[in-house]
């Protein structure tokens, strides 16, 4: 009732705009869009996106290069104007107030977007001052924030002679500064190494938990099962899943076992004997002589196997895995792989 | 008035209010100094940024007043007296290559999007770059005057003539440095700027009455020196400092009322630069 209601305010435009703000702000703290796509050309980037965050929560963009991931937070940041739709960052017009809604977010770019000619304390300042904080103020806030990303150490050094690792963690302090109510992050941790990322992750969880909105765009399903409340799943610019990880999992399934055989007549016998532990139906590559099951939970790889070895079949290769992005598109889609079983 | 203040019921308007008017203003100049505060702390850090403002135009100097001063002839003075005008000018012009270059290099480097990320004021990333060039081609100035001054250059004018050579020189260099963040702007990378400078500003300023006076050129040459806008802020800057202006035989009327030509086009290229590279960044920065 309230989507049909905005959508259509929205197209009967300005006398009733007012009350499409309204509805926005107190609906919605956190980021509110509606039907927001973006044109380059002839090519949609976005299409339709649909967004609903509440406040101090995060929602994981999932979707692979170009899938219009970092167009829908360059529309919401105010760097870029959408083509078609509206959206709310905080109850605030990204279209018609931008400027209002810069005060309020913060951002981090898909590179790290520091100066490397200066040093990191000297950028975090800068943020600061621009930011409109007395030159006090910037530099406390500068060296609480060094503090907190482990940068104290550094803080006096050139960027440009951080490692990539480091330069992340700055370009988070900075997007820190202004205490921003909702923060977007473009693919926070590609380039990260495992510990890096997993730092990260616990300082994203602390600022959600002092009641942050986090926008964050991520190619790694493990990522955004791990700190998203709500995920999106975008497949060029479309909209191809919406719901909680669990919901997603459970359409999916959040386990795989990769079944490489030597025949054809093997693979599809070696679905066949998988089967009673298989949570969806399996997928089979016919070139790689592969099955791909997803697992129900709690099954062990013991007993595909056994069951297996029961067939006659001879696994040339089994390995048990956590489901891809790959594997989301293979079961959300049918685009790229038109002989794949698809479950509506 | 503060009575007033008080008696106000507290409304939300007032918060938006803060981005309009004198605060706007107040905000926008801060943002500026803040911009320009990065370019001077880019120095610090890398001093050797320093050289094309100080040693690149002692070097100037040093080198024409000794090289060329024996065998360039300027009737009615010395070449040492002719040349500082020219040399002053045609650094001022190459200076358009540093705000190409820095912001060229700010546009490939991702860290405009941070600003543009940031509630300060667009245009201040632009005005700011000027003033830190301004501050840069004032330095500049200095050195090359300075070098002058040991070399045997020197100067008659009285304070209302150095106030308007500021004014003259004020407004050249900023006409360049507009002209020089326009092609920061239009460039596609850093390293296209060396090129663009090399091609247009070099030919323009040789081909004008920097180095040896216009009646030694050969007859074509004369013509496109005499009136290449050049040649007239060069002209007007030797007569206000009171320094010999090598006698014409093709006069135009740009070189023969150079002060009020030299004025006319550095308003002209700024009325026309200025809107064009805010637009330009505009574009640029919005998609």
């Amino acid at each position: 009732m309230y989507d049909t209601l905005v959508r259509h305010t929205i197209d009967t435009q300005a006398a009733s705009l007012d009350v499409v703000e309204s509805l926005a702000s107190s609906a919605s703290e956190g980021v509110l869009a509606q039907g927001l796509g973006k044109r380059f050309g002839d090519l949609w980037a976005l299409r339709d996106l649909d967004l609903d965050v509440a406040p101090g929560t995060v929602l994981g963009l999932l979707g692979h290069n170009g899938a219009g991931k970092t167009t829908a937070i360059r529309i919401l940041t105010t760097l870029s104007t959408a083509t078609t739709g509206a959206a709310w960052v905080a109850g605030i017009d990204v279209a018609r107030d931008p400027v209002a809604v810069r005060r309020v977010i913060g951002v981090a770019a898909q590179e790290a977007t520091v100066d490397g000619l200066l040093t990191a304390r000297a950028n975090l300042v800068m943020v600061g001052r621009l930011h409109h904080l007395s030159t006090g103020a910037a530099r406390r806030r500068a060296d609480e924030l060094l503090e907190l990303l482990d940068l104290a150490d550094a803080s006096t050094r050139l960027v440009k002679t951080f490692s990539g690792g480091m330069r992340r963690r700055l370009d988070l302090a900075a997007t820190l500064v202004s205490r921003p109510r909702v923060l977007f992050l473009d693919e926070p941790t590609t380039g990260l190494d495992p510990r890096s990322r997993n730092d990260l992750w616990n300082t994203l969880q602390d600022l959600v938990r002092e009641g942050t909105t986090v926008i964050l765009t991520t190619q790694y399903l493990e990522e955004a099962d791990r700190l998203a409340d709500e995920i999106v799943v975008l497949d060029h610019g479309y909209t191809v899943a919406h719901g909680t990880p669990a919901e997603l999992k459970t359409r999916i399934g959040s386990e795989r076992i990769d079944i490489k055989v030597a025949s054809r007549t093997d693979m599809i016998a070696a679905g066949e004997a998988a089967e009673p532990f298989a949570s969806k139906p399996p997928t089979y590559d016919i070139e790689e002589l592969a099955v791909t099951v997803p697992v129900r939970e709690g099954v062990r790889l013991m007993d595909v196997m056994r069951a297996l070895d029961a067939a006659g079949i001879d696994a040339i290769d089994l390995n048990r895995r956590q489901s891809t992005l790959d594997d989301v598109f293979l079961t959300l889609t049918d685009r790229d792989n038109p002989s794949e079983e698809v479950i509506p | 008035m503060t009575a007033i203040v008080t008696e106000m019921p507290p409304s939300p308007g007032a918060v938006i209010d803060l981005t309009r008017g004198p605060a706007r203003f107040r905000s926008f100049w801060s943002d500026s100094l803040v911009f320009a505060g990065r370019n001077l702390e880019h120095i610090r850090q890398i001093p050797e940024k320093l050289i094309d403002v100080t040693v690149q135009p002692l070097m100037f100097v040093l080198l024409f007043a000794y090289v060329f001063s024996g065998a360039i002839n300027v009737p009615g003075g010395s070449y040492r007296e002719y040349i500082i005008g020219g040399i002053l000018i045609q650094s001022m012009a190459f200076g358009m290559t540093g705000p190409a270059t820095t912001i060229a290099t700010d546009l490939t480097d991702g860290v405009i999007d941070r600003f543009r990320s940031l509630p300060s004021s667009r245009t201040a990333y632009l005005f700011g770059h000027y003033l830190s060039e301004l501050a840069g081609m004032a330095l500049a100035t200095v050195v090359l005057l300075g070098a002058g001054l040991i070399v045997g250059w020197r100067t008659d004018a009285d304070v209302l003539h150095l106030g308007m050579v500021s004014v003259l020189l004020l407004l050249f260099a900023s006409a360049m440095i507009w002209v020089g963040t326009l092609v920061g702007l239009m460039v596609r990378s850093p390293d296209a700027v060396m090129g663009i400078a090399f091609t247009v500003i070099f030919p323009l300023t040789f081909l004008s009455s920097a180095f040896v006076p216009i009646d030694s050129l050969p007859n074509v040459l004369q013509t496109v020196a005499s009136w290449n806008p050049v040649s007239v802020v060069i002209g007007a800057v030797r007569e206000l400092f009171g320094n010999p202006v090598a006698p014409l035989t093709k006069h135009t009327w740009p070189l023969d009322h150079p002060v009020a030509a030299a004025l006319m086009y550095c308003a002209a290229v700024l009325a026309v630069v200025v809107p064009l590279t805010l637009h330009r960044y505009r574009s640029r920065t919005t998609d």
